[in-house]
């Protein structure tokens, strides 16, 4: 493979990536580029091969075939500890022997830094990270948040050109993680350094990421900014993965244009947008509509004008501040569907057992040939 | 009243069995070693207070010769252990997976099941004068006449390392594999070779392991008795032979005592210092 003058401008690239364990397929042809500079987030459930990715970056592992460039510079045979790559592991393995000094220190020695200024760049990376004093302190004195700081501190004071993040903010408790999401992306923009940060938690990989590659299976499913994955998948799979989402299946009964008419096998009639490129009158297809896309109402004429709508009762309704929703079962076919309520009072005083017209427009339905999904996906996406 | 006193007697019945094996099987016995090794015989059946048997120790180069080596050749006994050992155990607990795991710390209990005994005659048949090494090396041709392996200070280090490996492999093979795989990777990750990685996070995590492994192997090897004395012959010079001779042969109950206490206070002494030198503590090592 030659290397033309615009490779320089990514910091990482895969051609034609595979790796297999077995009769396993884990990372199944796979090939893209990170720009410089850019927070890459590769998004998808337990086992799609995401780790398996991280840890051939990383040099842990070597491609069965194809080849990974960093900074336009292949990088297959080359060990771990020669790649201008370091690695955040998901319990941040730091090195409980070490002060968190030392555990700075071990890579700029390794690095064969003089002696004598190694203190300096420790100090100012531990002022960088806004913890000046922590450095004679034990791992063990750390609370969750500041070892998640200095784990990243220690790999890019090493000023890496690529820092690999394997999901280490899964450990931290909920609150924290929230925080931890905006700290590390301005630590990403702080060190101008390019993340690869894989996650099978969506929200995560929408926050912080300029770039997400949904995978699942061993291949990229769509990489995209998070707002087109959001709002233009392209898969079955990446529109039920990444956000939230109403799903039903069924078959085609007709079509025209864009618009495809579907019934259900309860016999309920539904209009949506194609999606995929060859859906066919018979094929089995998913129709996904986000929560916030439904319009709900107390009467039947305030939805006239809008193509699908349904009459339902509340079966519940989950109170979460500006997030809150309802679940509203459709007594005909007994689906339940996730509506978020909107912010103008009116719904306040909802009840469980009242009855609601929901509605929603042909545009936000989207129509996917229907997926082959394993039992254990069902339930990471819901 | 009966609230106060009940747990107060629970606790001494379950404090009851501890407290009588210390009692009677640690503390009365080495009071008594004590005492007879502070005594002297001056003439038949007539005895005096005194630190006779320890200058005796003193006077004699024998004695004290005898206690260097020992102390000397434990501890080189302790050492080639761990050498051997470590990389034994780091290929057990780090390498392996599953059932070769297994099979593989089976294979180092296996010489257990025999008695030390049989085991150290199992040496003497493979390095003895007409033995199956000798033998061997005389058929090709390495040898032109039979050698003798026996009765040297080598073959007295090489049964003791054979008889303490256990003893060091498990422990070993315990702390290594609490050491979780990541902390290896991303020794190697922050640009750490084989070496560094070794010397900065594999040895200080398994140094709990390492010092209670040796301890365990430098007591052994300085309390063994059978085993120096099989393999080193009637020259093998380890203390505790003395000790024996002191007590059976010679009927001088007080002169062993003394050599008793001297090797109790040598071990101490040693284990102390090893711990000063590793900064260990014993209750972190044996915790």
């Amino acid at each position: 493979m030659s290397s033309s003058p615009r490779t320089s401008d990514f910091d990482l690239e895969c051609h034609n990536i595979t790796k297999r364990f077995g009769d396993f397929t884990a990372v199944d042809d796979i090939s893209f580029s990170i720009p410089k500079g850019s927070f890459f987030s590769i998004l998808g459930p337990s086992g799609c091969g995401k780790t398996t990715l991280l840890r051939m970056m990383a040099g842990f592992l070597e491609p069965d075939s194809g080849d990974l460039r960093i900074k336009g510079k292949s990088m297959v045979g080359v060990p771990p500890n020669k790649r201008p790559v370091n690695m955040v592991f998901q319990h941040l393995a730091l090195f409980p022997m070490m002060t968190v000094e030392e555990n700075i220190a071990y890579g700029l020695k390794r690095q064969g830094m003089p002696k004598a200024d190694i203190p300096a760049k420790v100090k100012s990376a531990l002022e960088r990270i806004s913890l000046p004093d922590a450095g004679p302190k034990r791992i063990d004195q750390l609370s969750g948040g500041q070892k998640q700081r200095i784990a990243i501190a220690r790999c890019l004071v090493l000023d890496p050109d690529v820092l690999l993040l394997d999901e280490p903010l899964g450990a931290l408790d909920l609150k924290l993680r929230e925080h931890m999401k905006v700290e590390l992306k301005q630590l990403q923009h702080n060190f101008d350094t390019t993340f690869v940060y894989i996650t099978h938690d969506q929200s995560e990989a929408l926050v912080m990421s300029d770039q997400v590659a949904v995978m699942n299976h061993g291949v990229f499913e769509q990489v995209g900014t998070p707002q087109e994955l959001y709002y233009k998948p392209k898969t079955a799979f990446v529109a039920g993965f990444v956000g939230d989402t109403n799903r039903w299946s069924g078959s085609i009964k007709g079509m025209s244009g864009n618009e495809v008419q579907v019934e259900t096998k309860d016999g309920l009639k539904l209009v949506a947008t194609a999606a995929d490129q060859n859906l066919a009158k018979g094929q089995n297809v998913d129709i996904f509509v986000r929560p916030e896309s439904v319009v709900i109402s107390r009467k039947s004429d305030a939805l006239v004008g809008i193509e699908n709508t349904i009459k339902g009762n509340v079966e519940s309704v989950l109170f979460d501040g500006a997030n809150s929703r309802v679940l509203v079962r459709d007594p005909s076919s007994g689906d339940k569907i996730m509506v978020t309520l909107p912010q103008t009072g009116e719904f306040n005083d909802l009840q469980a057992g009242q009855e609601l017209h929901l509605g929603w427009r042909l545009a936000q339905a989207k129509c996917f040939d229907t997926l082959a999904m394993s039992a254990e996906q069902l339930a990471d996406m819901s | 009243m009966t609230n106060k006193t009940a747990p107060k007697l629970g606790l001494i019945l379950l404090m009851a069995p501890l407290l009588i094996w210390l009692f009677a099987l640690i503390l009365l016995p080495h009071v008594d070693m004590f005492m007879l090794s502070i005594t002297e015989k001056v003439a038949p059946r007539v005895y005096e207070t005194g630190l006779g048997n320890y200058g005796e120790f003193f006077a004699e180069p024998l004695y004290w010769n005898t206690y260097a080596r020992t102390a000397i050749m434990s501890i080189l006994t302790t050492i080639v252990t761990l050498v051997i050992a470590f990389p034994v155990s780091y290929y057990i607990a780090k390498m392996l997976r599953g059932r070769m795991k297994a099979v593989l710390f089976v294979l180092c209990l296996l010489p257990f099941w025999v008695s030390e005994l049989v085991r150290t005659f199992g040496w003497m048949i493979l390095l003895r004068e007409t033995g199956i090494i000798s033998t061997f090396l005389q058929w090709a041709g390495l040898a032109d006449q039979p050698i003798e392996m026996l009765y040297t200070d080598a073959t007295i280090v090489v049964g003791l390392v054979y008889t303490s490996m256990l003893f060091m492999v498990v422990p070993l093979v315990t702390t290594l594999e609490s050491l979780d795989d990541s902390y290896i990777e991303a020794g190697y990750d922050l640009g750490g070779n084989g070496f560094t990685v070794m010397r900065e996070i594999v040895i200080p995590h398994a140094m709990p392991g390492i010092v209670s492994g040796c301890i365990v192997v430098f007591m052994l090897s300085l309390g063994n008795y059978l085993t120096p004395i099989l393999l080193g012959g009637k020259d093998s010079l380890w203390f505790t032979e003395q000790i024996y001779a002191q007590f059976i042969t010679r009927f001088n109950w007080e002169q062993g005592a003394a050599f008793g206490f001297l090797l109790l206070i040598l071990s101490s002494l040693i284990v102390w210092g090893g711990l000063k030198l590793s900064r260990q503590t014993l209750s972190e090592t044996m915790g």
